[in-house]
């Protein structure tokens, strides 16, 4: 049966060319690879090739033809032993090459959702176990340890993790325990080995990448968005990255604006991986507990600042923190403050300040920053129609800015006064211990942003 | 190290099929039969998809393996089943020399719902969990620390799996391939990198882009041995691959295997090609087409004839069009598909 070569195109977007030459005449043999015309389009000069192999049948559109429309007949192929009257029959009319494409129809996304979001559930009950006070260095140590002793899939690697103990002694005690096939010193190569642990996870591990400092995973973004975060889908679920990304985020103290950064916002934008930030003991044990046992890239956000601080933290094994779970760890009436990470206890200590002269705020320990737990945010709104969001972010597309939308779109009509955001100054961080303390969030800057949407 | 770059200096492309080592004579003809009708799969499999993106049934990006058919073929003959494999956006052809389902490449090629990543990866993002096939991946070098991560999982498991990982000469330029280098050097990791050389990065020459254009040397700095590999002889391919499987099994770390090809087709299906000359192209492909090379050698050394082969083609050619078939017939997938997948569940 006769062959017709169709117009092809040539790129994603071109629509019709120009038949610049003819290549073969009829009468040709025609093999597969040959080139049998030159097409042009506003582009390019482009070869068509033959796909098929017979003689070269009939030329149906000219050389020098302009607007020759993509997928129409432009020549025939006629198979062995066939005959030139074959040709004869086919037309120069162009084929669909498919049928309009259908309208998709509409779903909606089960994160951002146009319908009210459902009243928040029953907090979790309170963890009414065993205690022990210790610094947040410590609780996070506990929990990699944890988790390594239950499961021989889970490895720390990174930048002084093993002999060194940790460069913030994070690590410290686990090289004994663990010994060096899973308490791995990397050489100084971010990019090089966060690609290496999404590989690993690849394979069948589950590994804890620790970054130094998450200044430095901006050299290993790439791995982290387009290899960690978006295998499963490209995959259609069939492969996933496991694994945690962790390490100091924010600012430490007079170190300058290259090593003080929050990246809260960078990560939560991202479909596929999760993203916490600790506050407390409680927190940080129960958060990277569950980090690493979750199925999914999270990015586990510390903060130099918190690490020497100490709080009662649970000391029962099976104690994790749900990742998506706001914690309220201090109720009120007048406005709802959310935050996360360090600023968890700056808002804290505002409310304290607040309380002395009436206004009652309910404080919100975001914990997770992505999924974001909308829901506890909404209906804490609901009560106190005032909403105050504070980080250490910078604000330009900051979690606040995306809270503030939310609560736009899920509680408008409950809010008596536009959001407030209290965040990080708009410049990189300075160097000067005067100009450092004025670009960071205080409680007093809480305070005044409080009276401001209470109208005191 | 010095001894590996001597002895692939030893070995240019040019002379390494008349001093081609011992094992690669050892090609069966029933092995050598089978490497034809696998080379023809792809080229005509890859030929049908630059007929259905021509048709506008496969959109975005299209990046063709002709030409250079010989060195997945000539590797995946020497992995064994439990051995990984990865590879950049020009994967069809590795995906259907470790044998995964032509229709399924196909369908994902088309966006449909029975392609291998359900229609939502599409050319440059496929995966077999089945086949230990890792991706199809479209950042230009990144597979290749995530390669050596899968050879790290080899080794932390002890399972005696080596990680083939493959990027082009134009990758290899990416900073992160040499920290990949030297981890896996550093903790003896099991993995084949192998070097797809097809002479152009997108439309730029090797010559243009790298400083030393000799790439088996490129772990020279790292202490990996590296060698020179006639990437359009699928015989001393699969020789090559052996040797550093081999040295990768035995615990010895890395391997690189820089493999000189080419390809015929352009960059992606809408690069006019206009770097090289049409001379060149030809030039290649009528002196060292792998497949016209093999068909040679079976026929000289009377493994089979011209109807045997011919049979093969028409068996090739059933697989390729059912293939193409089921691309269009399979359904786009259903809406709700959108949400699935990005986390997951319970």
């Amino acid at each position: 049966m006769s062959i017709q070569v169709l117009m092809p195109a040539l790129s994603p977007t071109m629509t019709e060319g120009t038949i610049a030459k003819w290549l073969k005449q009829v009468g040709d043999p025609i093999e597969s690879g040959d080139v049998i015309c030159e097409i042009e389009t506003d582009k390019a000069t482009m070869e068509v090739e033959a796909v098929d192999e017979g003689v070269l049948g009939k030329i149906l559109v000219e050389e020098g033809t302009e607007g020759v429309l993509v997928n129409q007949p432009i020549a025939v192929i006629l198979e062995e032993g066939e005959d030139a009257s074959a040709a004869d029959a086919v037309s120069a009319a162009p084929v669909p090459a498919r049928e309009a494409p259908v309208e998709p129809t509409a779903v909606s996304s089960p994160e951002v959702s146009s319908a009210p979001t459902q009243p928040a559930e029953a907090p979790d009950p309170e963890y009414t176990g065993a205690r022990v006070n210790q610094t947040i260095r410590e609780a996070l140590r506990d929990a990699m340890a944890e988790e390594m002793r239950t499961d021989e899939r889970v490895f720390l690697m990174g930048e002084e993790v093993a002999q060194y103990q940790g460069a913030y002694k994070v690590s410290q005690g686990l090289l004994d325990e663990f010994g060096d096939k899973r308490v791995i010193d990397t050489p100084i190569t971010e990019h090089g080995f966060a690609g290496l642990g999404v590989g690993a996870a690849f394979g069948g591990l589950k590994p804890i990448v620790e970054f130094m400092t998450f200044n430095f995973a901006v050299q290993a973004l790439d791995q982290i968005i387009n290899s960690a975060a978006k295998t499963r889908y490209m995959s259609g679920g069939q492969m996933s990255a496991p694994m945690v990304f962790r390490g100091p985020n924010g600012a430490a103290a007079r170190v300058g604006a290259q090593h003080s950064q929050c990246y809260a916002a960078w990560y939560a934008h991202v479909p596929g991986l999760k993203v916490v930030a600790p506050w407390s003991g409680e927190d940080a044990k129960g958060l990277l507990k569950a980090a690493i046992r979750d199925e999914n890239p999270v990015v586990v956000l510390e903060n130099e600042m918190l690490y020497g601080q100490s709080f009662d933290v649970p000391s029962d094994p099976d104690f994790v923190v749900p990742i998506g779970k706001a914690k309220i760890e201090r109720a009120g009436i007048d406005v709802t403050i959310t935050a996360y990470s360090i600023s968890v206890g700056l808002a804290l200590q505002a409310a304290e300040q607040l309380a002395k002269e009436g206004i009652e705020a309910e404080v919100i320990n975001l914990r997770s920053v992505r999924p974001l737990d909308t829901a506890t945010i909404v209906s804490s709104v609901q009560k106190t129609n005032r909403l105050v969001n504070v980080e250490e972010s910078w604000p330009t597309c900051g979690i606040g800015a995306e809270i503030s939308a939310r609560i736009m779109e899920e509680a408008f009509d409950y809010l008596d006064a536009p959001v407030k955001r209290v965040s990080c100054e708009d410049v990189p961080m300075p160097y000067a211990a005067n100009l450092e303390a004025l670009a960071l969030p205080k409680p007093p800057q809480i305070v005044e942003a409080v009276k401001a949407v209470c109208y005191r | 190290m010095a001894r590996a770059t001597k002895s692939a200096a030893k070995k240019p492309a040019a002379k390494s099929k008349k001093s081609a080592s011992k094992k690669s004579n050892d090609a069966s003809p029933e092995e050598l039969i089978e490497f034809y009708r696998k080379m023809l799969l792809i080229r005509r499999f890859e030929e049908k998809a630059g007929q259905l993106y021509g048709m506008g049934l496969i959109g975005g990006f299209c990046h063709l393996y002709i030409g250079q058919e010989a060195v997945v073929v000539g590797m995946k003959a020497a992995s064994k089943a439990h051995d990984t494999v990865i590879t950049s956006y020009r994967d069809h052809g590795h995906m259907i020399a470790y044998d995964m389902d032509p229709k399924g490449v196909m369908a994902e090629l088309t966006g449909r719902r029975g392609g291998y990543s359900k229609g939502k990866g599409g050319s440059m993002h496929m995966f077999s969990r089945e086949k230990n096939f890792f991706g199809g991946h479209g950042i230009v070098g990144a597979q290749m620390p995530l390669g050596t991560g899968l050879a790290f999982a080899h080794k932390y498991k002890n399972d005696g799996g080596v990680n083939h990982a493959y990027c082009g000469d134009g990758a290899i330029n990416q900073g992160q391939i040499y920290e990949a280098f030297n981890m896996a050097s550093l903790w003896k990791l099991p993995v084949v990198y192998v070097i797809e050389n097809n002479k152009y990065g997108m439309g730029t020459s090797i010559e243009r882009a790298s400083a030393v254009t000799d790439l088996y040397k490129r772990g020279d700095s790292f202490g990996i041995p590296g060698k020179q590999v006639n990437g359009m002889d699928v015989v001393e391919v699969r020789a090559a691959a052996e040797e550093a499987n081999d040295w990768c099994r035995s615990g010895k770390g890395p391997f690189i295997l820089e493999m000189k090809t080419y390809r015929y087709r352009g960059h992606s299906m809408s690069d006019p090609a206009k770097y090289r000359s049409k001379e060149e192209v030809a030039k290649v492909r009528k002196e060292t087409d792998p497949i016209d090379m093999l068909r040679d050698r079976i026929f000289s050394e009377k493994i089979s004839d011209e109807a045997a082969l011919k049979e093969i083609d028409k068996q090739v050619k059933v697989v390729v069009t059912a293939a193409a078939e089921f691309a269009q017939q399979s359904q786009e997938p259903d809406p709700s598909e959108l949400f699935t997948d990005v986390y997951a569940t319970a």
